[in-house]
């Protein structure tokens, strides 16, 4: 049992909406993943739920008469993981997706959850960093689109305000088409693992030159990053063993990982550097694919 | 809002329609285990990581332990118990059973759960061992190092559920 | 012929239909529920508790603190009691403690409706306490001036040494090269699936049942009735299904404390279950050790003198205090028994989680120091490490040098050669050659072992059976040997009735234990089930054959040494020609108004041998420099533990033992706050024990010997398989990349480190060799 002192169940996003503004107190659990777990531990934080679990209306994976693709924040990872949609487009996602957790996991936890919760650790940061995703979320004062980097305060501080809720998140059509893009989990374990760090990288050729290039990088900072430097460093040139090698080195400059008991400082750094070759590689091996 | 709150719920157990009025702070392992009597799935760390309360809800596998007992609502559960049907073990039982897949079984309810699922999404496909690994990634085994399990999963794919 | 088939376990379909039932799966009406206050500092003592408004929480039935409880210490550890009192294990338990002396030390319990509520009573109980510098590593807990954890014990739980052979200072100074090295291995946890989980009630006024998850019933009740001063014949202790154990359930843990809440709570039923967070640090783990190995080696490939010196960490508590540490040394000798060797060791204290039973027993640390020195040996006279383990290696009837025993089986040369087959060691040799430079590279390794079938002479070995014909012809046996899951009620099966002619299928063994009815037995561990009870089982079958043909003799009026048990039936011995079935025979023992009665025979052994078993592992692995990672392409174990009873079954011991070996060398430790002694990892989150994804495919092979002092010629298999693989896995990495690493576990950090430190990685701005 966990120590919930107040149930709401929410029959759609607007319910959800109007819970909130009338019990500012209240959290929002979907999945269940992170928030069950959290209570379990003793968290005060989420002792009033609004439930959002399992809302239709929220789970959705399409694509808008622009060509954006639209994921609803109650999507779990399974489906992105196997969603034809997202392996065609975003197979920097479907990447991200199935490395999170274990199979039971990825039925469970929801994309919106694990941005929604801040940890730097979360897999499908960094892919959507390196898709430009933008988030929609919605509260009694309307709707509001915000870009994930923007969304990320600090160390587990978002920019969800009270009252909202986070709907969809949008990738949209110039982020994705005619890219390729690949991410790397590293861990412990091959499975039911925390990254120690994540990359992502999306990239788009043009000839034999990088016309456009994204990384970003979970656990390399207080919250997902991007890597302007590496980026910087990266676009417009030409693509060479020695470009890869820069690109790793730079990547030095846009991180700042921390030393914790699970890893030190020196360590991440040399993975991190070690992932932008290994993720880079990868993702130009799909260019060539296709 | 405070104190204890009460939710009734219907759903189907193991084929069976059931209505209950269940407390909302409870999971559904709670459920199962407490008040329908169905101890067949584990507690085994209460926090999604060890996978020995897994069980089918609309044929999704989830951990009981870390999904509340109300979202069963309107939901088709399967869980160990509902396997062996007219006294014959199913064919993913049965191939746990012939390829020496159990040791404490304490694992096994759990994963013989996890690899119905995958048979039934898997079903007239070749599978590698890889795919196999990974879809049964969320179950850990301390016993038997995985091999028999890996056999005996291969044997359920020859076997396609009734 | 049932011993020696892959019959399938007698308890399989229970378990896969999830009818077999554990301890929480059990329940009793009005069952309260215990949980513990524990320490949130590592060093202390506590010197103010106020409990009153837990107390006063409605639905709390009782609070305890360690003011209490009994004074008198006990002692925890699941051994046979010595009848030699200097020989007893340290009494430093009691049910509560005010001297904390680990982070998660138990200070005070509450008994409450339901967790919840417990779980908030505990928030409401206030603690002052005053702290002490935390003592984690071994140079500050052997610090004069270091607070003693317990008092008057000098941080000091046992301390000893022995030497064999020749005069090991001269042979050091006479060897060709000597190789000297110190090696650390990690805390790890058993992480078997199913929680510590017990409750007690009183079904008299006077009587205390305890139902509970534990390797040791009969040892349980002694301990309980030590621990509370009860009498040991008004406690009865039932082992239900059991999800594993792998040491920790050889501890006696939380019973007592159960059955002290129920006598102080008029006979109500209480169950104390752990978390997963509370198993990791508040049961038992493995020590860790710190040992130094200096090694003498001849040019022609002799091991010429060995020298070890071993650090064991019990933590807060003695538990198995110091006899891990003796028993994983005293396991040197039967490996190399030509090499004259000296082996010290002491076991402190320390403010960490307590130590104590882990499959293998010291001996995965002390084996593992052994063959990565052995192999730094083979490598300083640049001799090939299968050769040189061949030439040095134990053979059938040398005389184990530290018991002066014969050792009458051993396949160990067998092993290595069928390994060595297996994992195809020439040919890759050869092909790896290539794979010395850049930033994947590959290796091949290897490590022996020897372990024991039991613990005799240090402890009493003794097993029981008792063997029954039911009415309808079948066999029931109630077995002191307890069933964890390692499949002791299989496998005693498979022998009873290969001994009686009878079918498999018609033979069982009781499954639950009841002290009040169960024949007595130390319990599952040290691997003893199989081979202890083998000689109690077959006296027994034998006796009840003899029973049976009797009374087959008084029905058909035939010479009962004229008459047989084949296939469920009573045969003529010489033409086989059946002449009863046992069902007639049986209907008849039980029901003829005159002659006959219910057919018995019960066996209780005392085995005085313990016959070495030994192994080895190989190991093909690719390591991947810049990403720190060793890939493990193949494993292969090879053993001698005598006959196989249950081919398939085995190689299922070997693959979890090979596993939990895998996870031991490559990711699992408990990693610990020095500073304030917390756990970081305590859950199956961060601890990293390998899920599907990190277990390799493993081969298992056998090469069978028939150990004469054995009932079916089968010696022990249990924990064995865990023990080869670390230093195998790390003698590859050796082999691959030139690099030593000294340490468990040989985590991605770690590598880094080391890579780092031999120029593989340059730091900084990255780049590899």
């Amino acid at each position: 049992m966990f120590d919930i002192q107040s149930y709401m169940k929410a029959g759609s996003v607007d319910e959800a909406v109007a819970l909130l503004a009338a019990h500012p107190n209240a959290r929002l659990v979907a999945g269940g993943t992170d928030v069950l777990i959290r209570l379990r531990h003793g968290s005060r934080d989420f002792t009033r739920l609004v439930d959002i679990h399992g809302l239709a209306e929220l789970r959705f994976i399409s694509l808008d008469p622009l060509q954006n693709i639209r994921i609803g924040s109650g999507t779990v990872f399974t489906d992105l993981a196997q969603s034809d949609l997202i392996l065609r487009h975003l197979p920097v996602l479907a990447d991200a997706a199935g490395s999170v957790g274990g199979p039971q996991i990825r039925n469970m936890a929801t994309i919106g959850g694990n941005i929604c919760n801040g940890a730097p650790s979360a897999d499908s940061a960094p892919a959507l960093f390196a898709l430009n995703a933008l988030l929609e979320l919605k509260s009694n004062r309307g709707f509001r689109q915000v870009p994930v980097a923007d969304f990320y305060l600090g160390p587990s501080v978002v920019d969800l305000k009270p009252g909202e809720v986070l709907v969809s998140i949008i990738i949209p059509r110039e982020a994705y088409q005619g890219y390729a893009g690949h991410y790397y989990k590293y861990a412990m374990r091959k499975a039911m693992d925390i990254a120690t760090i994540g990359c992502a990288v999306s990239l788009k050729t043009s000839g034999n030159r990088l016309a456009d290039y994204r990384i970003a990088y979970g656990v390399a900072g207080p919250t997902p990053l991007r890597c302007p430097s590496a980026e910087k460093t990266a676009v417009n040139q030409m693509i060479s063993d020695t470009l890869v090698s820069k690109i790793a080195a730079a990547v030095e400059d846009d991180v700042s990982p921390r030393t914790s008991w699970r890893a030190t400082r020196e360590f991440r750094l040399h993975i991190i550097s070690e992932l932008a070759r290994k993720v880079t590689r990868t993702a130009l091996d799909r260019v060539r694919k296709e | 809002m405070s104190g204890l709150q009460l939710k009734e719920i219907e759903l189907y157990v193991n084929g069976t329609p059931c209505k209950r009025v269940v407390d909302v702070r409870k999971t559904l392992l709670e459920l199962l285990r407490e008040d329908l009597g169905l101890t067949g799935t584990k507690y085994g760390c209460g926090a999604g990581e060890c996978g020995a309360c897994s069980v089918l809800v609309d044929d999704v596998l989830v951990d009981a332990c870390i999904y509340l007992a109300v979202w069963a609502h309107g939901k088709k559960i399967r869980t160990i118990e509902g396997e062996a049907k007219k006294g014959r073990l199913s064919p993913v039982q049965q191939a746990y059973v012939t390829e020496g897949a159990i040791q404490c079984g304490f694992c096994t309810p759990g994963f013989v759960m996890a690899t119905t699922a995958f048979v039934q999404q898997h079903a007239g496909q070749t599978v590698t061992d890889d795919t196999i690994r990974k879809a049964h990634a969320g179950n850990l085994c301390r016993c038997t190092g995985y091999q028999h399990i890996l056999r005996a999963v291969k044997k359920s794919m020859q076997f396609p559920d009734e | 012929m049932a011993t020696g088939e892959s019959i399938i376990r007698h308890d399989a379909v229970a378990k896969v239909t999830g009818r077999a039932e554990y301890t929480q799966d059990l329940y009793k009406s009005r069952m309260l529920v215990a949980k513990y206050l524990r320490s949130t500092i590592a060093h202390g003592r506590v010197t103010d508790i106020d409990v009153s408004a837990a107390r006063s929480l409605p639905g709390v039935a009782a609070v305890f603190t360690f003011k209490d409880v009994p004074r008198q210490p006990f002692a925890t550890a699941g051994h046979p009691m010595s009848l030699d009192s200097s020989h007893r294990d340290v009494a430093d338990r009691r049910l509560l403690t005010g001297d904390i002396r680990f982070m998660g030390d138990e200070i005070a319990v509450v008994v409450a409706e339901d967790e919840l509520i417990a779980g908030n009573a505990l928030k409401q109980i206030r603690v002052t306490c005053t702290p002490f510098p935390v003592l984690i590593h071994p140079v500050d807990i052997l610090d004069p001036n270091a607070r003693q954890i317990h008092e008057g014990s000098a941080n000091r739980v046992g301390e000893h040494g022995w030497r064999f052979g020749a005069d090991i200072e001269s042979a050091m100074d006479h060897a060709d090269h000597v190789v000297e090295d110190s090696f650390e291995t990690a805390m790890v946890q058993h992480c078997h699936l199913e929680n510590h989980v017990v409750f007690a009630y009183m079904d008299d006024l006077d009587r205390i049942v305890i139902v509970t998850s534990t390797q040791i019933p009969h040892i349980v009740r002694r301990i309980v009735g030590e621990a509370l001063d009860f009498p040991l014949s008004r406690i009865k202790v039932i082992k239900p299904y059991i999800g594993g154990g792998f040491g920790n359930k050889q501890d006696v843990i939380f019973e007592p404390m159960a059955a002290f809440l129920t006598l102080h709570l008029n006979g109500r039923p209480v169950a104390i279950h752990m978390t997963r967070e509370e198993e990791m640090i508040g049961t038992r783990v493995r020590h860790p050790f710190h040992i130094r190995v200096k090694t003498g080696v001849m040019k022609d490939g002799t091991l010429a003198a060995r020298d070890v010196d071993a650090i064991a960490v019990t933590g807060a508590y003695a538990s198995h205090g110091h006899s891990v540490a003796a028993a994983g040394g005293g396991k040197i000798g039967c490996l190399y028994p030509h090499t004259p060797t000296r082996y010290h060791a002491q076991t402190l204290y320390a403010n960490l989680p307590a130590a104590g039973a882990m499959r293998a027993y010291g001996s995965p640390q002390i084996m593992y120091a052994l063959e990565c020195a052995t192999e730094d040996a083979a490598r300083a006279i640049t001799m090939d490490s299968v050769e040189f383990r061949l030439k040095n290696i134990v053979r059938q009837g040398d005389i184990d040098p530290l018991s002066q025993k014969t050792i009458h089986t051993c396949g160990l040369a067998e092993c290595l050669i069928r390994g060595r087959d297996m994992i195809g060691w020439q040919s890759k040799k050869k092909k790896y050659a290539a794979y010395k430079t850049g930033p994947v590279r590959r290796g091949l390794g290897v490590a022996c072992f020897s372990y024991a079938s039991g613990t005799y002479p240090v402890c009493v070995e003794i097993a029981s059976v008792r063997l029954s014909l039911n009415q309808d012809g079948t066999v029931h046996i109630m077995a002191g040997a307890t069933e964890i899951g390692q499949g002791s009620d299989t496998v005693i099966a498979q022998m009873a009735a290969h001994t009686l002619g009878i079918s498999h299928e018609h033979v069982r063994v009781i499954q639950a234990q009841d002290t009040d009815v169960t024949p007595f037995d130390t319990g599952a561990y040290a691997s003893r089930q199989a081979y202890v009870s083998s000689n109690a089982v077959f006296r027994a079958s034998v006796r009840l054959k003899e029973h049976i043909l009797n009374h087959a003799a008084r029905m058909t009026g035939m010479h009962s040494d004229l008459l047989d048990i084949e296939a469920d039936h009573i045969v003529a011995s010489d033409t086989r020609t059946p002449v009863l079935d046992l069902k007639t025979l049986a209907l008849d023992t039980c029901y003829h108004k005159t002659r006959g009665g219910q057919l018995t025979a019960e066996i209780s052994h005392k085995t005085t041998t313990s016959a070495p078993v030994f192994g080895c592992t190989f190991a093909d692995i690719e390591v991947d420099i810049p990403l720190c990672k060793i890939t493990l392409r193949q494993i292969v174990n090879v053993h001698d533990s005598g006959i196989i009873l249950n081919p398939v079954q085995a190689r299922g011991q070997v693959h979890g033992g090979v596993a939990m070996g895998i996870g031991a060398t490559l990711s699992e430790e408990f990693l610990i706050d020095s500073g304030t002694g917390r756990v970081f990892n305590g859950n199956l989150l961060d601890y990293k024990f390998p899920t599907f994804m990190d277990t390799p495919p493993v081969d298992a092979d056998f090469i069978e010997t028939r150990e004469p002092s054995s009932g079916y010629g089968n010696k022990a298999l249990g924990e064995p398989p865990v023990i080869s693989p670390p230093p195998a896995i790390r003698n590859a990495l050796l082999d691959a990349t030139g690099v030593p690493v000294n340490r468990l576990p040989i985590t991605p950090e770690v590598l880094f480190k080391a890579f780092t430190t031999h120029g593989l990685i340059r730091p900084g701005r990255t780049g590899h060799v």
